[in-house]
């Protein structure tokens, strides 16, 4: 079901063996596949309780993107490990957002071309990698280098991170968006704009219709700025270290 | 680094969007585990000031994505609460949604 009554009164954080529970009164929060519900990091545990306890009359479950990405990390449902996801990422690349220019009309060309390339002359510079961007349809060529350098890139960040960092690239079609975003070298506002950039390009030609852009806007943002955060939560430090991240 | 506004902004923001998701009834949004953890973490960096190190840059960040997620699914909810969760309009309503009014016919359709 899309929604269910709030059930609970209270909502707190525990520690327990594996890392963070969330308790529900006196209930434990468990996944989908009945797991114990545990996360690495204490403030992901916050902000997930936070995301249960802004619930009011019914639990809007499509609103809580932090509870999903951990219960997708923790049961894991498409059953892919950590090569399949990385093979799933960089299929963007191919045909990533920021590098598939349209030749009309000119003035969306100027745009993307005033826009994205700082992007991935950035990628370029931040990975020693060649990128280009083109105008078939084919997309660009991407370098053998290149993708072996994402493929070890992505590599080295952990299973939770690494379903996180999937989860944005799929939301915004692009991996240099993402990395970006990882890299923290540009704000989730910024990426999505960038990721919408024909979108928004229409919308100031035609005019925008709140019922559908607006609400496509914000739910795109809502899902990479959980997605940008859960990954940042799982990457820190004393997080990285933690039993759960272990594969 | 991320160019951002003020942090002190960002905060406020922050604490905005967390009086709106609000405690449950009698807990005040204060007395909440993300608002304490959000209030520390700013103290203990000391990110209000213009310069920033590397460590406040990253926190700012995350308070800043963070935000962006509250008020994003509060925005979202919102709009799904006008638009998609009324169930079924009359035809009136859907006429006003355009910018249109239904034409008066006290004959009826003829």
């Amino acid at each position: 079901p899309a929604e269910r009554k709030r059930f609970y009164q209270n909502v707190s954080i525990s520690q327990g063996e594996g890392g963070f529970e969330i308790n529900l009164d006196h209930r434990k929060l468990k996944t989908p596949q009945a797991k114990l519900f545990t996360v690495p990091s204490e403030a992901l545990a916050i902000a997930v309780a936070t995301e249960w306890d802004s619930q009011k009359d019914t639990i809007k479950f499509y609103t809580m993107h932090l509870t999903t990405l951990c219960n997708t990390a923790l049961d894991n449902p498409t059953q892919r490990n950590k090569t399949q996801l990385i093979r799933a990422a960089m299929k963007f690349l191919e045909t990533d957002t920021v590098c598939y220019r349209v030749e009309e009309p000119a003035a969306l060309a100027e745009l993307q071309k005033n826009e994205w390339d700082p992007v991935v002359a950035w990628a370029e510079r931040r990975y020693n990698v060649a990128i280009g961007s083109s105008t078939s349809i084919l997309g660009p060529n991407i370098p053998a280098s290149t993708k072996e350098t994402f493929v070890s890139q992505l590599a080295s960040y952990n299973m939770w991170a690494l379903q996180g960092i999937e989860f944005i690239i799929t939301q915004l079609k692009s991996l240099i968006l993402s990395m970006g975003l990882i890299d923290r070298h540009m704000t989730v506002e910024r990426a999505v704009l960038l990721s919408r950039l024909e979108e928004e390009y229409q919308i100031q030609q035609w005019g925008s219709v709140a019922w559908a852009h607006d609400y496509d806007l914000c739910e795109l943002r809502a899902r990479v700025a959980a997605g940008t955060l859960f990954v940042h939560l799982c990457l820190e430090s004393s997080t990285v270290k933690h039993k759960l991240l272990q594969d | 680094m991320a160019v951002l506004g003020s942090p002190l902004r960002t905060l406020r923001g922050l604490l905005r969007e967390l009086r709106h998701v609000g405690g449950r009834a009698g807990r005040p949004y204060r007395n909440t585990p993300a608002y304490r953890h959000i209030v520390a973490a700013f103290r203990a960096h000391r990110v209000t000031s213009e310069k920033l190190c590397r460590a406040q840059q990253e926190l700012h960040l995350q308070a800043a994505t963070y935000l962006c997620l509250l008020r994003s699914v509060r925005e979202h909810t919102a709009l799904h609460q006008e638009y998609h969760g009324k169930g079924e309009r009359s035809p009136e309503e859907v006429a006003g949604l355009v910018g249109f009014r239904l034409p008066q016919q006290p004959g009826g359709k003829g």
